[in-house]
């Protein structure tokens, strides 16, 4: 039960840092119509960046500031210049545009970082273990991140529901060039979207790193996870990337710790261990098989398309 | 296309004619990776070998050499063609440099069925050391499995009975629990297939805790060895339960990453910074004061393959196109190897001590290994047997 509980968390920590890289990705889909592949770049550029100014300063809250901001400003040079013209062209020609950029980028790191991975530790104030239920401990900085992620999922919420940037965002989503047509400076607009969502990369970056190898094309792999977690969410919808990291997170973790016990019932051991984790890590690619047969829009997509 | 063909032939023969000076370089093909996942590998491998070639002025053994080096970001399609070319418009007939098993298993049977010969300075997967093992083909740093081995057999040594295993669900992973296994007497406590790439372990680990087994042994390469050091560690385990693995997880630029999480941690590796030999002090020396950071073992190997084909080549006289020659002259592995004691077995895969290491603190604050034990002397691999060489 108590291996169940802490599972449980794991999902929910995967997932909350799922959503930040999610929310980031299906915003500037979901608004300027976008598919941006190298969001896993802006993801390492953010690590990267927390990594060297950590071993300068060694103030863990400055690097991780400054991996959302070095994220952020990526982003933003990202969008004036690569992204601008590709905005009236076809996906096709954005995602070639994009996978170059991750190309770009993982060279650009290994010039300016070299080849061999950066050091980042969890920070001492962070590094305890916290004891949640009598005699099970868990570390207190997964829990941090749980608690950031929350936030920053209900800032997020209150941005794009209660403000009047959210309002655009909103409109924008729905229909660009109605949005255009009433008089808002799209320009401004996007570049702002697109530089929120590099900051939030930069972000789950940055606090990735005391848990992950900060290495060069270290934003690939959990980039498919997140085009997942956009899918099934519903793209361009701030809820359904919730939603979905969070179902993605549990699916993925659950399913690495129970479906080998599982099929252990059904078949000889090294068969169901071998079976079982590599059906673990198709899950949640079944999961999205699954909601697009029942939903083909995802589970909460946005309005107006 | 016939005026070519004779054209080609009139050349070829113009060209026999000529006196063998050693005018000429010897080409050398060098398919690496060196950007991407898994590069710093690949650029260890390439500094070591080019560290042996500077040493010797441009020359291996007395006889000049050009290394024509090219990278196959890891991919299995761009090494057969960059092998490819190599051989049709350089005509490069020595090759060396590939990192990983399955690029290895695609490109080199290709190089070895055009008559070129290759030296592998790390990948030795079972196939090419078994059945399809081939008179071109050496590998100077081990089979896949021998590492993995050497830790099956020393945790035995240590008592440990209950052992919880750890590998990247892909065939090298698959490989690595199966060479443990080959060894290691105890009973399993659980065989856990994690997916290639994996960066988050949590899941895993929780079990693993649950699981209470009194070791756990883990292949887990590259990137994905940090990110299961570091959650280990922060999980609260490492104090607990003993960590063991083979040296891939434990190389100079994954320590620095890992940092104290690797601390203290016991690994299996062929070769050591701290192997007590004039070739190898000579080696860590001159890598340290030519590229400024301590060499690892894929180092220690791209600079083993470059001797390993200087005592071949001065054996020659710089003459590779007799073959039988060639081969024989890298058979006999007539150098110093950083390695101290280095032969061939009958399958042209090394006959050679495995140490346990473990990493400690440097004086200058840095981690690295030092050895502390030897898992075994003169090791075989499991494959040799496999191999009808000498029947050819």
């Amino acid at each position: 039960m108590l291996l169940f509980l802490e599972q449980l968390l794991n999902g929910l920590q995967l997932g909350v840092m799922l959503f930040l890289l999610a929310a980031g990705l299906t915003l500037i889909f979901g608004i300027m119509g976008l598919i941006n592949l190298a969001h896993g770049s802006l993801y390492m550029v953010g690590a990267f960046s927390c990594a060297s100014v950590l071993a300068s300063t060694g103030s863990f809250l400055l690097a991780v500031a400054a991996g959302v901001a070095a994220a952020g400003l990526a982003g933003l040079v990202i969008e004036s210049a690569i992204m601008r013209p590709l905005y009236a062209r076809g996906h096709l020609d954005q995602v070639l545009a994009t996978f170059g950029l991750i190309l770009f980028f993982n060279e650009l790191v290994r010039i300016v970082w070299g080849p061999r991975p950066l050091f980042i530790d969890v920070p001492d104030w962070l590094a305890a273990s916290v004891e949640i239920f009598p005699g099970a401990g868990y570390p207190l900085y997964r829990l941090v991140i749980i608690g950031i992620g929350l936030a920053i999922a209900l800032g997020m919420w209150w941005l794009v529901q209660r403000t009047r940037l959210g309002m655009l965002l909103r409109a924008g989503a729905a229909d660009r060039e109605m949005v255009a047509a009433l008089g808002v400076d799209t320009r401004l607009l996007y570049a702002g979207v697109f530089m929120l969502g590099a900051m939030l990369a930069g972000l789950a970056g940055a606090l990735a790193g005391p848990l992950f190898a900060v290495e060069v094309g270290m934003g690939e792999h959990i980039l498919i996870q997140t085009f997942v977690v956009i899918v099934i969410g519903g793209i361009g919808s701030i809820r359904g990337a919730l939603l979905g990291a969070l179902l993605v997170g549990m699916v993925d973790t659950l399913g690495r710790a129970y479906l080998p016990t599982v099929l252990r019932l059904i078949a000889e051991p090294a068969t169901a261990d071998g079976v079982g984790s590599a059906l673990a890590s198709m899950l949640i690619y079944l999961l999205m098989v699954v909601v697009l047969v029942w939903r083909p829009r995802g589970l909460l997509p946005a309005h107006g398309h | 296309m016939i005026r070519n063909i004779l054209t080609g032939t009139v050349l070829a023969l113009a060209l026999t004619a000529l006196p063998a000076a050693a005018s000429e370089p010897v080409k050398v093909g060098m398919i690496t990776t060196l950007s991407g996942g898994g590069s710093s590998l690949g650029i260890d491998v390439r500094d070591g070998f080019m560290l042996a070639v500077e040493q010797g002025d441009g020359a291996l053994g007395g006889v000049p050499v050009e290394v024509l080096i090219e990278d196959d970001g890891r991919d299995v399609g761009r090494s057969i063609q960059i092998a490819q070319r190599m051989m049709q418009r350089e005509e490069v007939e020595i090759f060396t440099g590939i990192i990983w098993s399955n690029l290895a298993l695609a490109a080199v049977p290709r190089i070895l069925r055009q008559d070129a010969l290759y030296i592998s300075p790390n990948a030795g997967p079972a196939e090419l050391a078994g059945e399809q093992c081939h008179p071109g083909y050496f590998n100077v740093a081990w089979q896949n499995d021998n590492l993995h081995e050497a830790m099956g057999q020393f945790v035995n040594d240590e008592g440990h009975d209950d052992v919880y295993l750890v590998a990247p669900n892909y065939p090298a992973g698959r490989d690595a629990l199966a060479g443990f296994k080959r060894f290691y007497e105890g009973n399993v406590a659980g065989e856990v297939y994690t997916s290639l790439g994996q960066q988050d372990y949590a899941s895993e680990l929780a079990t693993l805790r649950d699981a209470d087994p009194d070791a756990v042994f883990f292949f887990l390469p590259g990137g994905m060895g940090i990110n299961f050091l570091k959650q280990y560690d922060q999980a609260g385990l490492k104090g607990d339960i003993p960590l063991y693995g083979p040296a891939f997880s434990f190389d100079e630029g994954i320590l620095s990453a890992a940092g104290d999480a690797a601390l203290g941690v016991r690994n299996s590796s062929q070769w050591s910074p701290d192997l007590d030999n004039a070739a190898n002090r000579d080696f860590v020396e001159a890598f340290q004061d030519r590229y400024e950071r301590r060499p690892s073992l894929y180092a220690s190997q791209g600079y083993d393959a470059a001797r390993l084909l200087g005592s071949a080549l001065s054996k020659v006289a710089g003459e590779i196109d007799d073959r039988d020659a060639l081969y024989d002259a890298l058979r006999e592995a007539d150098f110093d190897s950083v390695r101290g004691d280095f032969r061939f077995n009958s399958n042209q895969h090394p006959i050679q001590d495995i140490y346990v290491r473990e990493v400690f603190r440097t004086e200058d604050g840095t981690l690295s290994n030092r050895i502390v034990d030897r898992a075994f002397s003169d090791h075989e691999d499991a494959y040799a047997g496999d191999c009808r060489l000498a029947s050819d």
